[in-house]
């Protein structure tokens, strides 16, 4: 499909000043897979902000104990909309315009392969969104006040059946997640036929970069896992609505039902929100230590062999519901599993940097970042993995601290490490290295501050939910240390964001390559104009442009 | 300075096309992919439901087994890929013919469901929230039936256009992709027949 003879001369588009209407009209119905990637990370980035003020509140409640600054149903609320926001306005959006705007850039494509159905996707999840926050303004009804869902992020049915929870609130739940999770079909479909059918001349499967083998596995994982959770919602509204009785245990309805098919969506979700931080990973690294990536085929092998283990490892998020001994046994072998091709992951990328010439810019700071958190996370997970240890901390903030570790510790350093390199690809202007080592270390120290004593806390048996606890159980000094380390967290985004404002003013020009890059978006303008490549590229290895620099001594002479 | 113009094309490229998959395959494989796992879902929710309702109408009772609208759906599959054939052959008038069965086809397993739903609520009692089986009967068919309905709305169109002389056969692709939704809802049928009027019974 892809046609290598396109007309060389254009003419110079003549710059010119657009009014405000006819901007926002050039946003509000662009199909351009740069702009959409785009509005996805900027809905993605304010909604974190909206859930980390969540939080805050929950934190600033829990510093002290017997504290009294947020009620106990606030307090529901605030979790459930914090976990569902993160999960599903945060991570998967990250997914969606990470893969948009890199994935045809780094494949040599002019676009995704379905621009129409991209922008659809884009709104249809936004939509979710929105109607997932009018909870606040009309949760209980027309008529009555607003109030948002406090069922928590994977709302157990049959706490979310009619009978325990009143009003509409939960509906909103419903509807805005199954309608943005539409929106993540849409755009993991386009992903997948992107990288299948768009790739330039040359651009062999085994030539893609990391990043795109990543996003590919990650669309499809999304297109098997999502449709669980949809069809868990789809019987829950019907129960709701049409008074079915999927989840009613008085008509014979079981109770566990709805717990397996969210965690069948739920546990893989997990690797779909980590995925854009590997394949940030594999492409950041490599350019910093100067050396290629170690071990390529093994490291797409491990991204596949986790696609596909992480579908036969739910249950153990259920170990505490009395399982037979063999599921529990299988679920402990089959989740201790996956920390083998993420060990192999952990191992090649610090092989990647072993005797490489290291430069320890931000974005690499944020990569090393990313490798000893997400290394810890990965071994209580391998701990929570094992059911009588399950058993003890199931449900304590040792399982908090836990995953927040793989999802700030490893998702959010690597998107940052992402956002500091592909800052300069986007708008053409360099982020502040100095003012980024301070969001660096400001957002490191907060964050370990913060969820470091939560696993002692846990361990102390602190259980998850608890709007406050009383004094004495040891767990004050924790909750205390953890709460301060948010303060840390907050300057360090403050910092982020004030590092943006001020390079999208006035930043350093990046010209098209400032980090001597050796994949194809960087062959293109800064911003890339909207057609990407005026000529598409023809590639001959993994690494084009590193052929394109060093002509005597090509890629392509070893692949 | 757009690099990607001065990537020197390797000689042997140029020469040899460069193909990849069509995306209109690729894309229409994956939504297939992807409503597999929801069918799945709800076929495993039946399947782990059965014998559990508490109370009456059980299946062995009310449903009886739909010859007639199944023989109907699985040969709506046949006539779609005659119509086909007839559009690559450019027969514009057997196309017509072909498709038209391939609606009516579909048309009548509704008009079956519709009936049998009729029979089952008004006769039977059976509704949505009389029992376990209701709940999963209703929801099981139901979602197969939407399905039913959004490929008839897509064939009445292609019909309608077609009737009023647009040139189909530039659409050949698209016509294809519509006839892979058609045979996924049929073989779909065949698994929710299997489940729910045979094993189920």
């Amino acid at each position: 499909m892809a046609s290598i003879d396109y007309p060389l001369e254009r003419p110079e588009a003549a710059p010119r000043e657009f009014s405000f209407s006819e901007s926002l009209y050039k946003w509000v119905a662009t199909v351009d897979h740069k702009r959409l990637g785009l509005m996805y990370m900027v809905s993605a980035l304010v909604f974190l902000v909206i859930a980390g003020i969540m939080a805050s509140v929950m934190r600033l409640q829990l510093a002290v104990p017997n504290n009294h600054l947020v009620g106990p149903a606030t307090f529901n609320r605030l979790f459930t909309m914090h976990g569902t926001t993160m999960v599903f306005l945060v991570g998967m959006p990250i997914v969606a315009g990470m893969a948009n705007y890199l994935v045809p850039l780094m494949i040599g494509a002019r676009d995704m392969a379905f621009p129409r159905l991209n922008a659809f996707g884009f709104w249809i999840f936004l939509f979710g969104g929105v109607l997932l926050y009018y909870s606040y303004l009309g949760g209980s009804g027309l008529s009555g006040a607003g109030s948002a869902p406090d069922v928590g992020w994977f709302a157990y049915a049959p706490l979310t059946e009619k009978a325990f929870s009143h009003g509409a609130s939960t509906d909103f739940w419903a509807l805005g997640v199954l309608v943005s999770g539409f929106g993540s079909i849409a755009s993991a479909i386009n992903v997948i036929a992107t990288c299948v059918s768009l790739r330039c001349p040359g651009m062999t499967l085994a030539r893609m970069p990391v990043f795109v083998w990543v996003m590919l596995v990650d669309a499809w994982l999304v297109l098997v896992v999502l449709p669980p959770l949809s069809a868990a919602q789809i019987m829950l509204l019907l129960d709701r609505f049409l008074g079915a009785h999927f989840f009613d245990t008085q008509f014979g309805g079981s109770a566990v039902l709805w717990q397996h098919m969210f965690w069948i969506f739920g546990h893989p979700e997990v690797y779909i929100l980590i995925f854009p931080a590997f394949g940030t990973l594999s492409e950041v690294i490599p350019i910093f230590a100067r050396k290629p990536i170690f071990g390529r085929p093994a490291m797409v092998g491990a991204v596949v062999a986790i696609g596909f283990i992480s579908l036969g490892v739910w249950a153990h998020h259920m170990f505490a519901i009395g399982m037979t001994s063999w599921s529990n046994t299988f679920f402990a072998a089959a989740s201790m599993l996956v920390g083998v091709p993420t060990g192999i992951k952990i191992f090649n990328w610090t092989a990647t940097m072993y005797g490489g010439k290291i430069r320890f810019a931000v974005s690499m700071m944020f990569c090393c970042g990313f490798l000893l958190q997400f290394l810890v996370a990965g071994l209580t997970g391998i701990m929570l993995a094992i059911a009588p240890f399950d058993w003890q901390l199931h449900d304590s903030y040792f399982v908090v601290a836990h995953f927040h570790f793989t999802l700030i510790g490893g998702l959010v350093f690597g998107v940052f490490a992402g956002i500091y390199y592909w800052f300069p690809k986007v708008t053409g202007k360099m982020l502040s290295e100095t003012l980024g080592k301070w969001h660096f270390w400001l957002f490191c120290i907060g964050f370990n501050l913060t969820f470091i004593p939560l696993h002692f806390a846990g361990m102390l048996g602190m259980p998850r939910r608890i709007y406050t606890y009383a004094a004495g159980r040891g767990w004050e000094s924790w909750n205390t240390i953890a709460t301060i380390g948010v303060f840390f967290q907050i300057a360090g985004i403050a910092c982020f964001a004030w590092n943006v404002i001020q390079s999208v003013r006035s930043g350093k020009a990046a010209g098209d390559d400032p980090w001597d890059a050796w994949t194809l978006e960087w062959a293109t303008t800064s911003p890339p104009p909207e057609y990407n490549f005026e000529k598409l590229p023809v590639v001959r290895s993994s690494r084009p442009l590193w052929d394109l620099k060093h002509p005597q001594d090509p890629d392509w002479k070893y692949d | 300075m757009a690099a990607s113009a001065i990537v020197p094309p390797s000689p042997e490229l140029l020469e040899s096309e460069w193909k990849t998959p069509d995306r209109g395959k690729v894309g229409i494989t994956f939504l297939i992919l992807t409503e597999t796992s929801l069918f799945t879902m709800f076929v495993a929710t039946y399947l782990i439901y059965i014998g559990k309702s508490l109370t009456g109408p059980y299946p062995k009772d009310v449903l009886e087994i739909p010859i007639l609208a199944t023989i109907c759906l699985l040969s709506s599959s046949g006539t779609i890929v005659f119509a086909e054939h007839a559009l690559e052959r450019e027969e514009l008038g057997r196309f017509k013919v072909w498709w038209l069965a391939t609606l009516l086809l579909g048309l009548i397993f509704l008009a079956y469901t519709g009936i049998e739903w009729r029979h089952l609520i008004y006769v039977d009692h059976l509704t949505i929230s009389t029992n376990l089986f209701g709940t999963t009967f209703y929801s099981l068919v139901g979602l197969h039936a939407s399905h039913v309905i959004v490929g008839a709305v897509f064939l009445t169109l292609v019909l309608v256009v077609t009737l009023r002389g647009f040139p189909i056969a530039t659409q050949k692709r698209r016509v294809m992709f519509l006839s892979w939704y058609w045979h996924f809802v049929d073989a779909v049928w065949v698994v929710v027949f299997t489940v729910v009027y045979i094993i189920g019974r």
